[in-house]
């Protein structure tokens, strides 16, 4: 009796009783989830939005670093045009992308080579990689020794072909190419890598059916491997033009004094230094907010033009 | 004509150009074994240098014609380096930051892309798209803020700068961590759940053995980054005793060419990338595994 009691109470109740359960337990799975993801969002206001907000203000600001704000409004901006230091600055920076599509392509060559059945190709995929993995500022050190006038490794193996080469680091001409042979060499293996990757996901039945066609080589490489490895040069695009436009580590290390005038000085290195040397902070931040629009409209723009062509391909 | 008609077509049509293609084929393999060969050797070549260089004496540095193999081998230069400059200490720093931000961070970002990718939450995708956003800023942008922040609370020239901000998780981990996790079938979770284990149990004994390899990738791969890190720390640390390894180096490289002492430099900076050179030996499948994914995934 009892029990048929209970059970009908409970039957009558049931549905609105599990609907309560469940809405009990998804607000605790909420608070869970929430106290999980907590930590990062914290970090991202404290840390990435709270700055930008105070970068935003101090640009309007003259500022030492410890002294009062004094609002200035667009000064900074308006003296950053006229600027000429700037302008060099970040006409250098952009003169260093110059070794980006040469990267890019030297690596998609490369993989192409190690996609073959090659002896040794794991050794090769090994050593082309050491540099990536290779401390920047170790690497900066060494290159600068290296492009030593008299006595750099590299003069000395140009010896060898009897050509003598510049002191290039203390040269206007040579100091921006040099710096971008090094970046190429350190980077080769990072998109190698990718381009490795994406090049062994396509699938085979496309190239012997492009082979069966009558297709040569090169027109394979150019019908199928290109497009199919899009989406790395996309990415590599980006995150190449991204890395770019913050260079600072080789600059600070191999040219300390931002290179015979000012030929190798990036947009990052002048803002370290006139934020951090000459307590220019207010000043200082309004170039960090310049190249921080210039990462993002860069970006945006990649990422339109990737949409665009990605449609006219389909 | 007659006669190849007679025999079985298929082996005639495919012997005849395959070993054509493949005679074509080992030669051109073997003109790119040479080239990539030499470029190996452009590869390694600085760094092989920067090695005899510090076994140079300090005049064989600068002797005409140059020395390429030093004979006898100044094995001193990697004894007095220790006394010489702040290496040792610059080792515990940069081990101390490396470990600390990777390990404490490592968890937090897996926490959080477990939340993320498994769990009910409200604004999920909001969360983890303003999360993902936070990597079109670019450092310098907020180094000047943030290094206010850390002066005010008397942090400048200690190593917390380099720590506490990435101990709340690295967006890139969690990225990879969340896709990694959406191929697990929600109901192996609800299934869990039913069981009755919390939520901490469910992410401590099912979630985080079954994510180890990647999690594992990722944590070198990040462990690398800090390790090499050179801009913030250059900015926090002053005294050379609190300095991490790579400040060291590039300011042993400012301070001992004005005395010529090259051999010293080369030694330093190679132990510098020593650990992390041995690290990618050990692990290079893993970690040429996970990169080779990040271009597919970015």
């Amino acid at each position: 009796m009892t029990a048929t009691v209970e059970s009908t109470t409970t039957g009558l109740t049931s549905e609105q009783r599990a609907k309560h359960a469940n809405r009990r337990l998804h607000r605790t799975e909420h608070r869970w989830a929430l106290a999980f993801v907590a930590a990062p969002i914290i970090g991202f206001l404290l840390f990435t939005l709270y700055p930008i907000g105070f970068a935003v203000y101090a640009s309007l600001t003259s500022w030492n670093g410890l002294g009062p704000m004094t609002f200035v409004g667009l000064d900074n901006y308006v003296t950053l045009f006229g600027d000429e230091y700037f302008r060099i600055s970040l006409y250098n920076t952009f003169f260093y992308m110059i070794g980006i599509p040469i990267g890019l392509a030297l690596s998609l060559l490369l993989a192409l080579a190690l996609n073959r059945k090659i002896p040794g190709r794991t050794a090769f995929r090994t050593i082309y990689y050491v540099p990536v993995i290779s401390s920047l500022a170790a690497i900066a050190i060494v290159w600068q020794f290296a492009y030593n006038g008299d006595f750099g490794l590299i003069n000395q193996v140009l010896a060898w072909f009897g050509i003598e080469g510049p002191d290039w680091l203390q040269d206007t001409a040579t100091v921006k190419p040099a710096i971008i042979i090094m970046a190429i060499w350190k980077g080769l293996g990072y998109s190698m890598l990718l381009y490795l990757a994406a090049i062994q996901g396509v699938p085979a039945s496309l190239h012997e059916a492009a082979a069966l066609d009558g297709a040569n080589a090169f027109q394979r490489l150019r019908n199928i491997t290109l497009p199919m490895v899009r989406p790395v040069t996309f990415f590599l695009v980006v995150t190449n033009i991204i890395a770019g436009s913050q260079i600072f580590t080789e600059i600070n290390i191999m040219t300390p004094a931002g290179g015979p005038e000012f030929s190798s000085a990036s947009i990052v290195w002048y803002i370290v230094r006139k934020a951090f040397k000459y307590q220019q902070m207010g000043y200082a931040t309004a170039m960090s907010i310049v190249l921080g629009i210039l990462v993002f409209v860069i970006t945006f723009i990649q990422f339109r033009l990737n949409r665009r062509n990605s449609f006219s391909i389909d | 004509m007659a006669t190849t008609l007679m025999k079985p077509p298929t082996p005639a049509l495919k012997d005849k150009p395959r070993t054509g293609a493949q005679r074509e084929n080992r030669l051109g393999n073997a003109a790119l074994f040479l080239l990539l060969a030499v470029g190996s050797v452009a590869m390694l070549a600085p760094l092989l240098w920067m090695l005899t260089t510090a076994l140079k004496t300090k005049v064989q540095v600068f002797a005409l014609p140059p020395v390429w193999i030093p004979d006898p081998p100044q094995w001193d230069t990697f004894v007095r380096m220790w006394t010489e400059a702040p290496i040792l200490s610059g080792f515990k720093n940069s081990l101390i930051v490396a470990l600390s931000v990777t390990i404490i961070g490592t968890f937090t970002s897996a926490l959080a892309a477990f939340a993320l990718a498994k769990l009910r939450l409200p604004y999920k995708n909001a969360i983890f798209l303003v999360l993902l956003s936070g990597l079109m800023v670019p450092y310098p942008t907020i180094m000047i803020p943030q290094f206010v922040m850390f002066s005010r609370l008397h942090w400048v020239d200690t190593l917390l700068p380099l720590i506490v901000p990435l101990l709340f998780g690295n967006i890139i981990m969690i990225f990879f961590l969340r896709q990694y996790l959406s191929t697990v079938p929600d109901s192996m979770i609800e299934a869990a759940k039913i069981d009755g284990a919390s939520y901490l149990q469910i992410f401590r004994v099912m979630i985080l053995p079954m994510i180890r390899p990647a999690i594992a990738a990722q944590f070198i791969l990040w462990f690398m980054y800090i390790w090499n890190d050179y801009l913030a720390p250059i900015l926090y640390l002053n005294t050379p005793e609190k300095q991490t390894l790579q400040v060291v180096i590039a300011n042993l490289n400012v301070e001992f060419a004005t005395q010529r002492d090259y051999p010293l430099i080369m030694a330093a900076s190679f132990v510098a990338l020593l650990p992390i050179l041995v690290v990618f030996l050990i692990f290079q499948r893993q970690i040429i595994e996970s990169v080779a994914l990040t271009g597919s995934k970015g």
